[in-house]
């Protein structure tokens, strides 16, 4: 009886060891692979010419491969999704954890979790039949597929991780500072903007990386609504394409192998860098919080 | 005399969290510029009586309250008080000591920005003034801008009864606010109350006899909500006129 405890103790340690070992596993051959594929790219086309070429025309005769128009791209659009996104997001996270009545507080919680789980091909969708019509004739533009477009798909994304996270970090921040600063005689107001705000940042601070993170890697949403020309992009009225919609909208054309395909591997090493450096920032923040 | 913006009054106050009836008929006069200490067991109602003074009790849930409570004159329930500004005069300082995660500085400053604006010269020199009353400024001048957080236990406790006297009230209520603190840091801010009472009326709750034998002026022993007896702390100590109260005070029960 006792071994047979002690073998299933045994069996369920390693299964966990190993389920464990495989995640990390995974993320290693990943990158693995994209180093391999993309970085054997860089062989035969100068890095420098790749990042801040001007000009991205993979299957042309004479091919360029300069990304500087797709990361242009995913910049306007995350620099933008981020503006809208980031005091919306705050400002409902407040809402929810210090003003709200105690009712309507669950069904917002709620809310936020179904929003996170909508597919993006279906917010893609839906934004691509209500706002880019409305964005055409608002700004009175031949085309409604706009940069514009891209950033409030994806502030609509990345708002249920900003809010969900916030209000974890506000709702940390203790009751007896609150305690403290309402016998001053302080209202409402103040103790959220001159105490919970300060002392909840760096949580705030990290929802608003993993946000980003989020939206960075979405391809859908933004594929369909921006229009996808590979242009660097003078203003949020303009069409753009982003790194991941071109990755996604050209692997099934390219030739495995070939120099394109090599070079959809390079933007995808380049991407995993961004990616990896804002949830590295975002970690160090929520640690800080928990400390 | 009761005109007193340091006077606190009340008729048959009565206060019940839901159903349960925490104060029973409470009928008690507080003098300015004295130590009013309030004893009794645990649960009794202390903590609960306190927090009427400066509407604290506002902010639980289901509390109802009947009765009056006057400060001076000023009915603070029923006389469409600004509940903001009766707890700037009236100030409280908790059992565990809670600066706000703000610089040294910012914690006395808060008062003053939240409820008159001054410019930065005079600020400067209410919070140099406040840090001196509580007797923390030659210890701490050199940190203004340090957290608040690393501060000792005791020098936090200062610091929260220097974030009052910041903004000049005419009341502090202390629930507790040496039970998280060692004997000696205890006589020090005993040392401060006393101090203290020449400018600002000071209400202290507190479960160590010997405290409020030693500090106030007059006392108040409360057993199930009921305020049993009151008077002057030598009086109450050597002459109660209640049993409970005797009882009480000798380790009888409590
Ligand atoms: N928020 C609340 N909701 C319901 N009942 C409460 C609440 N706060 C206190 N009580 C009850 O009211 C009574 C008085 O509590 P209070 O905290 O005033 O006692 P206290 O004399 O300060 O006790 P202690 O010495 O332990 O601090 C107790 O029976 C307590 O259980
Ligand atoms: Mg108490």
């Amino acid at each position: 009886m006792r071994r047979l405890k002690k073998l299933r103790d045994y069996i369920i340690e390693k299964m966990i060891f190993i389920s464990g070992i495989a995640a990390i596993i995974f993320v290693i051959l990943i990158f693995f692979f994209l180093v391999k594929e993309g970085g054997s790219f860089f062989g035969e086309y100068n890095i420098k010419d790749f990042i801040f070429g001007h000009f991205w025309y993979p299957a042309s005769d004479s091919p360029r491969f300069g990304i500087l128009p797709l990361i242009a791209g995913s910049l306007v659009i995350v620099v933008g999704a981020t503006i809208l996104a980031v005091p919306l997001g705050i400002m409902a996270a407040l809402y929810i954890s210090e003003v709200a009545p105690k009712g309507l507080k669950d069904l917002l919680k709620a809310g936020v979790e179904m929003l996170a789980a909508i597919p993006s091909v279906v917010v893609g969708f839906v934004g691509m039949v209500t706002l880019v019509p409305v964005i055409k004739t608002v700004f009175g533009i031949p085309t409604g597929l706009t940069a514009l477009s891209g950033c409030i798909m994806l502030a609509f994304m990345a708002m249920p991780t900003i809010v969900s996270i916030s209000e974890d970090a506000i709702n940390a921040v203790p009751w007896n500072y609150k305690e403290g600063a309402l016998a001053l005689g302080a209202t409402k107001w103040q103790i959220m903007y001159r105490i919970i705000l300060p002392a909840a940042t760096p949580g705030i601070i990290a929802s608003v990386m993993l946000g980003i993170g989020r939206v960075i890697g979405e391809t859908m949403a933004v594929m369909m609504v921006t229009g996808n020309a590979a242009v660097i992009p003078s203003g949020f009225l303009e069409s753009v394409r982003t790194m991941t919609a071109t990755i996604a909208a050209e692997m099934g054309e390219t030739v495995r192998g070939s120099s394109h395909y090599r070079s959809l591997f390079a933007i995808g090493a380049v991407l995993f860098v961004i990616t990896f450096i804002i949830n590295f920032i975002a970690d160090t923040y929520l640690h800080k919080n928990k400390e | 005399m009761t005109d007193h913006n340091g006077v606190i009054r009340t008729e048959k106050l009565n206060l019940f969290y839901g159903s349960f009836r925490a104060l029973k008929d409470v009928d008690i006069e507080i003098a300015p510029n004295q130590i009013t200490s309030l004893i009794g067991p645990s649960g009794c109602g202390k903590s609960t009586l306190l927090r009427v003074f400066n509407r604290m009790n506002d902010t639980i849930e289901g509390v109802k309250i009947t009765g009056r409570v006057y400060n001076g004159s000023e009915d603070i329930y029923h006389g469409g008080t600004d509940i903001d500004i009766l707890r700037r005069r009236i100030g409280m300082v908790f059992q565990r000591p809670n600066p706000f995660p703000l610089s040294v500085y910012e914690n006395v400053a808060f008062g003053l920005r939240i409820h008159s604006f001054p410019g930065k010269s005079a600020l400067d020199g209410i919070i140099e003034e406040s840090l001196k009353s509580v007797l923390l400024w030659d210890e701490l001048k050199d940190r203004l801008k340090k957290s608040a957080l690393n501060l000792s236990l005791e020098q936090k406790q200062r610091l929260c009864i220097a974030r009052l006297v910041a903004v000049r009230p005419d009341i502090i209520l202390l629930d507790e606010p040496c039970s998280t603190l060692d004997p000696m840091a205890t006589l020090k801010i005993e040392e401060l109350m006393v101090e203290l009472k020449k400018k600002y009326t000071i209400i202290i709750v507190t479960h160590n006899m010997q405290q409020a034998a030693r500090v106030s002026d007059d006392t108040g022993f409360m057993l199930l909500g009921e305020l049993v007896e009151f008077g002057k702390t030598s009086k109450i100590f050597t002459s109660p006129v209640e049993k409970k109260t005797e009882d009480y005070i000798t380790g009888r029960f409590g």
